[in-house]
């Protein structure tokens, strides 16, 4: 671990501030992800800046019916919160299939959707890695990539985002809160906080330099039966190979009077075409097809499309009850 | 004592202590985290400096350029020790690859350096600050490309009997598959971890280590210093299954480091560094061909297995087993080992039967279905109570057949459907699988030394090691029942290089012959007590913690009252394990479901049907079967070691990326032991457990699977996407 300095910041713009101002500096809150990063070395931050003190760890109601999460509201808290559970069961799904009970007691919701990639190769400073060493290459791309993407990748990157919880806020369409380094406050749609890797894998984000998240809004319920099924090798504690986060009105013709789904163990980011929302009455099959209708599977991985369609047909299933 | 004839009755056979299922003796120390693992020993020398150890970057090479300048200069840096430093090393007996790489590079993550910090993080750190520029060579890294270039192992011949080709062409009903098997990674809690110091030209290394006496030999041999200035010190390990056979970097760079350094050293390998620097257990491609008559006699069966290991290495043993499980008159192993540039392959938990049954016992459950018969019967068939290599040559104890009849009464095999995807519950498919289980019971020399005190205490010392197993608690009860004093008047000290030199750990022969040595030494000090006492007469009783003879009776404390008695022997055995076959027998059942949309494969219910000598204490022989069981789950549906073919490494070096099992992936376990006591094995009556739970395993899960969905995976571990292809059809 390279040696650094640590502060405890006063406000979400002090953090901020001193976030854009310092150089190397990092926020630090639970620490679930950053840590074992700086233990490889892969993160090396100069500075900490921890944000754990700032009261954003509060669920609150929001005037238009919706919901206020902190950026620090820990993923237990979060999962648990009865109105996340009445109104927005596929978030409190997603966050119990992810990590372990350990893990979910300290990690928070704005790390959680911050966390980095898992790809093997990332892991492993002696190898070439356009996120961790840009322009050294990728060396997942004809390597190992069972687990890795399979839409939304490029030439340079195969990752994947690795959240489950952020497959869910992508779903129900949440809105980033941010305060930026000058004080002032936005709000960005979930769609549009990650970016697709292209030829810069190493910048993950639309964030600015010291730009920190302060809360996840969610809209008001939407209702539907809200499912998340999540697909790996072992029963828990594992990465998705592929999941499914999907909000479903039954009724209608096929049983389905509308849905949303988006993907998760499949792309750079929790994967939502809304355009292929509308072949919902058709089943799985056309709603994958316009979801993965970019996919450029490797040859490890290209069982994940498939899984994907299967694993949704069976949600489909299961929401109509 | 030397065992050379079966055992008779003796102090053993009363059974008040042996036997009987027993707490751990060090489970306080162990649930309240004081029992003191190597990393952990701040008490045992003063002023500890902190070693991390750079692994290579490659895996084939050499080093062309070092530069450990910035290293050198970094805060808190105390010494770089690097082979051009480390000064002339050899090689251990045990370890294939050298320990510290450079200038050549052996595989990757060999050890080329280590630095020596006042804290762990300082040495970390400045280990970053190394620059090694590297001249990589290609090497071979994929075994089904070297597969045909692998060789008959030194030592390893074929083995044939009768005319396997021709019997083969006769049978009327012929299996012929190819199963493989990948590189697995012990993966045990505690990392590889030594703390090293030296005492003028002696060396003490407090270590984690399953074979004390081994690892002073080779010790000795790679620093080319006299065993007599070693001493090694493992009293507590936390899980070895074969990764802690041997010396390995943590001991040599902790070694180097604190002569250099001048003070004690401690390391221990990082979890990232533990996959591709240690050993781990060699991918299999096997191939089985099995001929039978109409009426399930099976006349011909052959199992060739290829695996590849560095220069000088072995080959994995997949065949063996082979060799012994079933009849049949005309019978063919081959094993064939390639150059491969992969870390070194070597033991793991059943070395050969556990990988070479996850191949054999598939292509028994396939041969039962085209022969249209039952897998168990089929078994039952082919069943020998000799060894089919050397007709005349018995085995000791052989209870196969019990153990798959009793398994099938228990589990309810009967309401198993022999015709696959028959079986639904909703969502999920379900099957039942079954397998054999098989592992020799081998028999070693082993040592111990006795004292009772005048307070009548009996303390145990002996260098054998516990390595999770429950070695304490066996050899405590032994020691009370050969003494007649109660369980806690015995204290058992382990794992120290100053004690007599023991059987060790591995292979399961742990139990039998390290409890067999406490005993020849108990019936030592037996001699001394009464012949301190008085008691001439021939056989006197020791029980409840006195010693009769003719009508009197002593307290065994008296013995002691002028000063501690003292007996060291050991036990050593004759030809019987020549005589007869020695081996122990399970029937594993695995109930499994499959989900018939992801394919995702989870366990129901597991059972293991153990026929293996008299059981020394069931608690912890549970807990072992039990642990093995959890292992050969991992082995059947997740474990593998991911071979990155161009870069020459396993990929997925750490806890995340190499799954293992879980709690949730675990469900109901039982395990019986058949009663069983084998007087051929030692005056133990005892043989071993601990592997004997994971041989089979594997198939089980995979004969499972195919009962519930019909698709017969070959290639391990059995994932979704090696299913998915062939699930029903979603509405």
């Amino acid at each position: 671990m390279k040696p650094f300095t640590y502060e405890r910041a006063t406000s979400p713009a002090d953090a901020a501030a001193k976030a854009a101002s310092i150089p190397g500096a990092r926020f630090i809150a639970g620490g679930t992800n950053l840590l074992d990063l700086m233990k490889l070395q892969i993160e090396t931050p100069a500075h900490l800046i921890d944000v754990n003190g700032l009261g954003l760890d509060k669920i609150e109601e929001t005037p238009d019916g919706g919901l206020r999460i902190g950026a620090l509201v820990r993923n237990t808290d979060l999962a648990a919160d009865i109105r996340v559970r009445r109104h927005y069961g596929v978030l409190s799904r997603a966050l119990v299939a992810g990590a372990s009970g350990q893990l979910r007691n300290v990690a928070t919701t704005a790390g959680n959707l911050l966390q980095r990639t898992r790809c093997p190769y990332f892991y492993d400073p002696n190898q070439p890695c356009n996120k961790r060493q840009p322009g050294s290459g990728c060396s997942a791309i004809g390597g190992i990539s069972r687990q890795l993407g399979v839409v939304g990748t490029s030439e340079a990157c195969i990752a994947t985002h690795p959240s489950d919880m952020a497959v869910a806020m992508r779903v129900l369409d949440a809105m980033v809160e941010t305060v930026r380094p000058g004080g002032a406050t936005r709000a960005i749609p979930i769609a549009d906080l990650h970016r697709l890797p292209g030829d810069t894998p190493h910048v993950e984000t639309t964030l600015e330099q010291g730009e920190l998240i302060t809360a996840v809004t969610l809209p008001k319920p939407v209702g539907g039966v809200q499912l998340y099924h999540k697909v790996r090798d072992r029963a828990s504690y594992a990465f998705a190979l592929v999941s499914v986060a999907a909000i479903v009105q039954p009724g209608g013709t096929n049983g389905i009077a509308w849905g949303r789904v988006a993907l998760g163990g499949v792309a750079p980011k929790p994967w939502r075409v809304e355009a292929a929302e509308a072949h919902m009455k058709q089943g799985a099959k056309a709603v994958t097809a316009g979801l993965l209708a970019d996919a450029r599977p490797t040859a490890d991985n290209r069982f994940k499309i498939k899984l994907a369609e299967r694993t949704l047909a069976a949600v489909l299933t299961e929401a109509r009850g | 004592m030397k065992f050379d004839t079966p055992a008779a009755t003796n102090p053993i056979d009363q059974l008040k202590v042996v036997g009987k299922a027993t707490d751990r003796i060090d489970g306080p120390l162990k649930t309240t985290g004081t029992a003191p693992y190597a990393y952990e020993r701040h008490d045992v020398v003063a002023n500890q400096a902190y070693g991390f150890i750079v692994g290579s970057a490659i895996a084939k090479g050499r080093i062309s350029r070092m530069d450990v300048a910035a290293a050198k200069a970094a805060p808190g840096v105390i010494a770089v020790v690097t082979a051009e430093n480390a000064g002339t090393l050899g090689k251990g007996k045990w370890n294939t690859a050298v320990l510290l790489g450079g200038p050549e590079i052996q595989h990757y993550h060999q050890a080329v350096a280590l630095v020596v910090a006042e804290t762990f993080e300082q040495a970390r750190d400045a280990a970053s600050l190394i620059r090694v520029d590297y001249q990589a060579e290609a090497g071979a890294y994929d075994l089904a490309a070297a597969r045909d270039g692998a060789a008959v192992a030194k030592g390893e011949p074929d083995s044939t009997v009768g005319d396997f080709t021709g019997a083969y062409a006769a049978a009327p009903v012929q299996l012929d598959a190819t199963y493989t098997t990948p590189d697995q990674g012990h993966a045990m809690m505690e990392p590889h971890a030594t703390i090293a110091a030296w005492n003028g030209d002696k060396l003490t290394l407090w270590t984690a280590n399953q074979m004390i006496n081994w690892g002073v030999k080779d010790v000795s041999q790679t620093l080319n210093i006299p065993v007599e200035n070693i001493r090694l010190i493992s009293p507590y390990i936390g899980g070895g299954f074969g990764g802690k056979l041997f010396v390995r970097s943590d001991a040599l760079m902790a070694a180097l480091g604190a002569k250099v350094a001048g003070r004690p050293v401690k390391v221990a390998l990082t979890r990232p560094l533990m996959f591709n620097n240690t050993t781990h257990r060699p991918a299999t491609i096997q191939r089985i061909r099995i001929g039978a008559t109409r009426e399930g006699r099976i006349t011909a069966i052959g199992h060739e297995s290829w695996s590849g290991d560095l220069p000088g290495g072995k080959p994995e043993t997949a065949v063996q087993q082979t060799r012994l499980l079933y009849a049949g008159a005309n019978r063919l192993t081959a094993m064939r080992l390639a150059v491969l540039d992969l870390p070194e392959g070597n033991a793991m938990r059943a070395p050969g039967e556990a990988p070479g049954l996850m191949a054999l016992e598939i292509a028994m459950d396939e041969m039962a279905e085209k022969l249209g018969m039952d897998p168990i019967q089929f078994r039952i068939l082919n069943d020998t109570q000799e060894d089919p290599e050397k007709p005349g040559r018995p085995y000791s104890q052989r209870q196969l057949a019990e153990c798959l009849r009793q398994g099938a009464e228990r589990f309810g095999w009967a309401k198993r459907n022999p015709k696959p995807a028959s079986m639904r519950e909703g969502r999920w498919l379900v099957g039942m699988g079954v397998a054999a289980g098989f592992r020799n019971n081998l028999v070693t020399k082993s040592a111990a030394r006795v004292r009772l005190d005048g307070q009548g205490m009996v303390t145990v010392e002996t260098d054998m090691t516990d390595i999770g197993t429950g070695t304490y608690t066996i050899i405590a009860q032994t020691a009370a029942e050969t003494m007649g004093v109660p369980l806690d008047k015995v204290a058992v000290r382990l794992g120290d290089s100053s004690f007599p030199v023991s059987c060790g750990s591995g292979g399961q022969w742990g139990a039998n012959n390290s409890t067999a040595g406490v005993y020849a030494a108990c019936m030592k000090l037996r001699q001394a007590v009464a012949r301190k006492l008085g008691f001439n007469a021939a056989e006197p009783q020791f029980a409840d913690g006195h010693v009769s003879s003719g009508g009197h009776t002593m307290p065994l404390a008296q013995a002691a009252k002028d000063g501690e008695l003292v007996a060291e022997d050991l036990i050593e055995y004759g030809d019987l394990d020549k005589k007869y076959q020695q081996s122990t027998f399970a029937g594993h059942f695995v109930e499994v479901v499959v989900d018939s949309a992801t394919g995702e494969i989870r366990l129901r219910r597991m059972l293991a049907v153990c026929a293996a000598g008299r059981i020394l204490n069931p608690k912890s022989a549970r807990s072992q079967v039990i642990g093995a069981m959890t292992m050969g789950a991992g082995a059947a549906l997740m474990e593998e070691l991911a071979v990155d073919k161009r870069r020459g490494f396993f990929v997925n070096h750490d806890l995340a990326g190499y799954e293992v099992p879980v709690h949730a992936d675990i469900p109901h376990q039982e395990v019986v032991f058949l009663d069983e006591v084998d007087p051929i094995s030692s005056p133990m009556k005892a043989k071993g457990v601990g592997e004997l739970g994971i041989c089979g395993v594997g198939a089980a899960v995979a004969n499972a699977v195919y009962n519930a969905i019909g698709v017969r995976v070959r290639d391990y571990p059995i994932t979704l996407d090696k299913v998915l292809d062939h699930l029903p059809e979603m509405t």
